[in-house]
């Protein structure tokens, strides 16, 4: 049978040469035409190779250099160092290795190495499977694994006894055989059996690869439609799911809107837990209240390692902090900003920085701006100034808030967007006391104090928390870990099940003179295994031992059954 | 003292108990190396002194299977000891914790020599083979010296994203294939010794290869043959293949999990992938017509490099989610 093998591959059982039995040499490929070449090439181990090898190295630059997808602001800060070399690196992809033009090529050619190497082999393995063991080659002299002995049973008791032991199945599967066995009267009474195990060895082979195609359309099948927001809730308040909620949100190319479950989330309260000596974190629960469309409320917690299933998405807990609940007054003694304004954690102490933006002020006023820094259990530290505040523990034992005041114009209105973690402060000017230092302002909850300049009051109801949440909806999700799992199963069978031939014949001894008592046949037996395997010879004396075992085994053995 | 300080007495225990047995395994080497040029130039030996004489220092050559029965012994039994005390040491500093001693590069480090050392002793439990040992030996020493040293951090709680059960089977598969990964490059590093050694020289060798044929080689004519090395290489190697690759795919369960995503391209993720890419293309390498054999081994260095890397560069140097060294 002439099969086509991709080039380069030699993990066929590898009998050795005889030269009795010497097969034509695969011809050439002859001129068949650059493409066919290429293709060849390319479905060639050594091309494979190449490809595997040039994806690792081209995967490094990834970790050399900060990624766009997973740090923005560190790819800005490079460019920003970096003016020369930067747009450089930028044009050829550096930033954005993983979604490359050449790491693209390289790991699609490897897939379509892949495919053109695997799908002939799964068409000669299918052929294989419904075959039949080759029959007994003629000499044994050979072959790798070898054994003799003779018995005093006839060639057709043993080729049967031979049969039943190849054909035992494992001691955990009993009913699954273990070889696939085929018997042959060669004439002259002399009788061969051949037989044959580890068609799964290719089977699980080629199902790694498959699932590794399946993975790879799993995986872009889900970048397609997925989609991904993340926001930041106050306790005591919720979002409800839709793009126009989300602080960020992407969506792949093909989402549609309709997958997005309209559910509602509510944060209910939020408890985190600190080591004492190391403010090493050690635990953070979000009690939210998540109400799916057309069901009662429910009462659900989130979890760092704990997601919540909601809508079909997952709901992950990422980030936390804290949010004054302040009220303020203007000049006036209108009300003009009441409400938790969330202050951004900067170190392992929630030292939490945050922005106050009071636009909607009495007219004719100025805008009020209050930034400042939130510190959840404040420590007085004496500096040549006068005495400073530090943080010195992430739980809100003490808690303070430490601000300066600009007043002027917000911008809000100049149509540029705004981070609210920010203040533009290219309208406003910073307020100042008589000695013309700025002017800090320190409350503690429960507290009011005057705006400096007469801007009106501030009042410092008390502490919330907020939690940041990352959602995220995959259908591809349970694609990927099946033909994951698939690809596993499929490597660990092609590594670990050994795949074997053994053969045994049976030759009926020639009597001479009245040696009656001499054995009446001679067997010889071999075995062949693809690739090392040490299992080859051990199984043969196994399997010769048995068909050998004289009748008080075999009734004993009979006897259990 | 607590448990924490018992803890780190036995694995300072273990690392002695190693020592000796790397000294050991170094002597049981060099006893082989001796022999076995002697075993080499018969004519120097059989020549000087009278018939007995020569007889006798004949026969016993050939009586004593030319290596150190007392080193083999003391190299086994401290090798052992070292084993037991490191499993102690493990063991306590979970105590110390209050959970599964896998969370720190620390803790990280004493898990995978203890996987590389019980590998070791279990593919030798019938026949020393002394390089293989001083190698493995070698490695397991100062990478629990270094460990102790500069990756030691006190034993504590871990930080939520760590509070899993992942954190056993994903951690502690992805140590256990280290340790196995650091044998197979063991026998790797041996089987390319011996298999220039069993060609021969040709003409305008390179130095390595004179040097490797040389007499200062001559104890690699007792370890076993480059074929048998390499198949031993790539039995280890498969083994530690699959458990790499179960470390990507429960790594990636558990990124789902605590980090929303899967796949990330997280520092510590791409190292896990190349490394992989690399194994795959040693196993591919194998079964590749020219490529079998010693070329293939080659594969295995890049791909043990990679994996070294991704555990100490990749923690220390680059930042990523997978920081956890706590130094």
């Amino acid at each position: 049978m002439s099969q086509y093998r991709p080039e380069g591959i030699s993990d066929v059982f590898t009998e050795p040469t005889d030269p009795g039995e010497q097969r034509p040499v695969v011809q050439g490929i002859g001129l068949t035409g650059w493409l066919r070449w290429a293709w060849r090439q390319l479905t060639s181990m050594r091309v494979a190779l190449l490809l595997l090898m040039l994806l690792a190295v081209a995967a490094v630059p990834g970790t050399v250099w900060p990624q766009r997808a997973q740090s923005p602001e560190k790819v800005v800060a490079y460019l920003t160092d970096h003016p020369s070399l930067g747009p450089v690196l930028d044009r050829v992809g550096a930033f954005n290795v993983y979604s490359s033009v050449w790491f693209s090529a390289i790991y699609l050619l490897l897939f379509v190495s892949l495919v053109g190497c695997i799908l002939p082999r799964t068409k000669v393995h299918l052929a294989g499977v419904r075959g039949r063991p080759p029959r007994a080659p003629r000499r044994f002299g050979r072959f790798p694994a070898q054994g003799s002995g003779t018995a005093d049973d006839t060639p057709e008791e043993l080729t049967r006894r031979a049969t039943a032991v190849l054909r035992r199945g494992w001691r955990l599967l009993p009913f699954v055989p273990t070889y696939r066995v085929e018997t042959r009267d060669e004439g002259d009474g002399t009788w061969s059996v051949a037989g044959e195990r580890g068609y799964l060895r290719e089977t699980g082979n080629l199902v790694f690869h498959l699932a590794l195609v399946g993975l790879l359309i799993s995986v872009a099948t889900g970048q397609v439609l997925h989609y991904r927001g993340q926001m930041i809730v106050v306790q005591g308040s919720g979002f409800a799911n839709s793009q126009g909620a989300y602080d960020t949100f992407e969506r792949g190319t093909a989402y549609s809107p309709s997958s997005l479950v309209p559910f509602t989330l509510a944060l209910d309260d939020f408890e985190s837990r600190f080591d004492p000596e190391t403010l090493a974190s050690r635990d953070f629960t979000a009690h939210v209240t998540l109400t799916e469309p057309g069901e009662k409320p429910q009462a659900e917690t989130i979890k760092v390692n704990h997601p919540l299933d909601a809508g079909g998405a997952k709901v992950y807990l990422q980030g936390n902090g804290y949010a004054p609940d302040l009220t303020i007054h203007d000049a006036s003694g209108a009300l003009v900003s009441d409400g938790p304004t969330p202050f951004l954690p900067q170190d392992q102490v929630y030292t939490s920085k945050g922005v106050v933006k009071v636009p909607d002020v009495t007219d004719g006023q100025d805008q009020v701006g209050l930034i400042g820094f939130l510190l959840p259990t404040k420590k007085t530290v004496e500096t040549p100034n006068g005495p400073a505040y530090v943080s010195q523990f992430p739980e809100p034992n003490d808690p303070v808030l430490v601000l300066n005041v600009w007043k002027g114009n917000l911008g809000l209105d100049t149509g540029v967007p705004q981070n609210v973690y920010e203040l533009d402060e290219a309208r406003m000017t910073q307020v100042k006391d008589a000695d013309g230092d700025p002017v800090i302002l320190v409350v503690k909850p429960g507290e009011t104090v005057e705006l400096p300049d007469g801007l009106g009051t501030l009042t410092f109801n008390g502490l919330k928390r907020f939690v940041a949440l990352d959602l995220r909806h995959d259908p591809a999700l349970v694609y990927v870990l099946v033909f994951a799992l698939l690809a596993f199963a499929g490597l660990a069978t092609s590594l670990f099940a050994p795949r074997r031939r053994v053969w045994l014949r049976f030759t009926p001894a020639h009597d001479e003179g009245d040696d009656r008592s001499s054995r009446r046949t001679v067997v010889t037996a071999a075995g062949l295994a693809r690739g090392d395997d040490v299992g080859l010879q051990p199984e043969l004396d196994r399997v010769l031992a048995a068909t050998l075992a004289q009748h008080p085994d075999g009734e004993a053995n009979d006897g259990h059954r | 003292m607590d448990t924490g300080d018992l803890s780190t007495l036995l694995v300072w225990a273990a690392a002695t108990a190693f020592t000796v047995a790397l000294v050991a395994y170094a002597v049981d080497l060099a006893r082989i190396a001796e022999r076995s040029q002697r075993v080499a130039q018969p004519a120097m030996v059989g020549s000087g002194g009278g018939g007995p004489v020569s007889a006798a220092a004949g026969s016993a050559d050939q009586r004593a299977p030319s290596r150190s029965v007392r080193a083999e012994g003391i190299a086994r039994s401290t090798h052992l000891l070292g084993i037991a005390l490191l499993f102690g040491g493990i063991v306590l500093r979970g105590f110390a914790a209050g959970r599964w001693p896998t969370a720190n590069m620390y803790e990280f480090t004493l898990v995978a020599v203890f996987w590389a050392t019980l590998i070791l002793a279990v593919v030798q439990r019938r026949r020393i083979i002394a390089f293989l040992s001083v190698v493995v030996m070698g490695l397991a020493v100062v990478a629990l010296v270094v460990a102790l040293n500069w990756f030691y951090i006190q034993a504590d709680a871990v930080q939520p994203a760590l509070q899993s059960y992942w954190l056993v089977l994903h951690v502690g598969v992805a140590i256990a294939a280290t340790g196995i990964f650091t044998v197979a490059f063991g026998a790797s590093v041996l089987q390319v010794l011996k298999s220039y050694r069993e060609e021969g020289l040709p003409e305008n060798a390179g130095r390595v290869r004179t040097t490797v044929s040389g007499r200062r080689f001559s104890w690699l004519e007792q370890v076993p043959s480059g074929r048998d090395l390499e198949a031993m290489s790539f039995r280890l190697n498969a083994v530690a293949f699959v458990l790499w690759t179960f470390t990507l795919i429960g790594g990636a369960v558990w990124a789902e999990h605590a980090w929303g995503r899967y796949w990330g391209w997280d520092p510590k993720e791409v190292g896990t992938f190349v490394a992989w890419v690399v194994y795959a293309a040693y196993l591919h390498a194998r079964t590749t017509r020219g490529w079998s054999g010693r070329r293939a081994s080659y594969f295995v260095f890049v791909g043990y490099a990679v994996v070294l890397m991704n555990f100490t560069v990749v923690n220390l140097v680059v930042t990523g989610k997978h920081s956890y060294s706590g130094l």
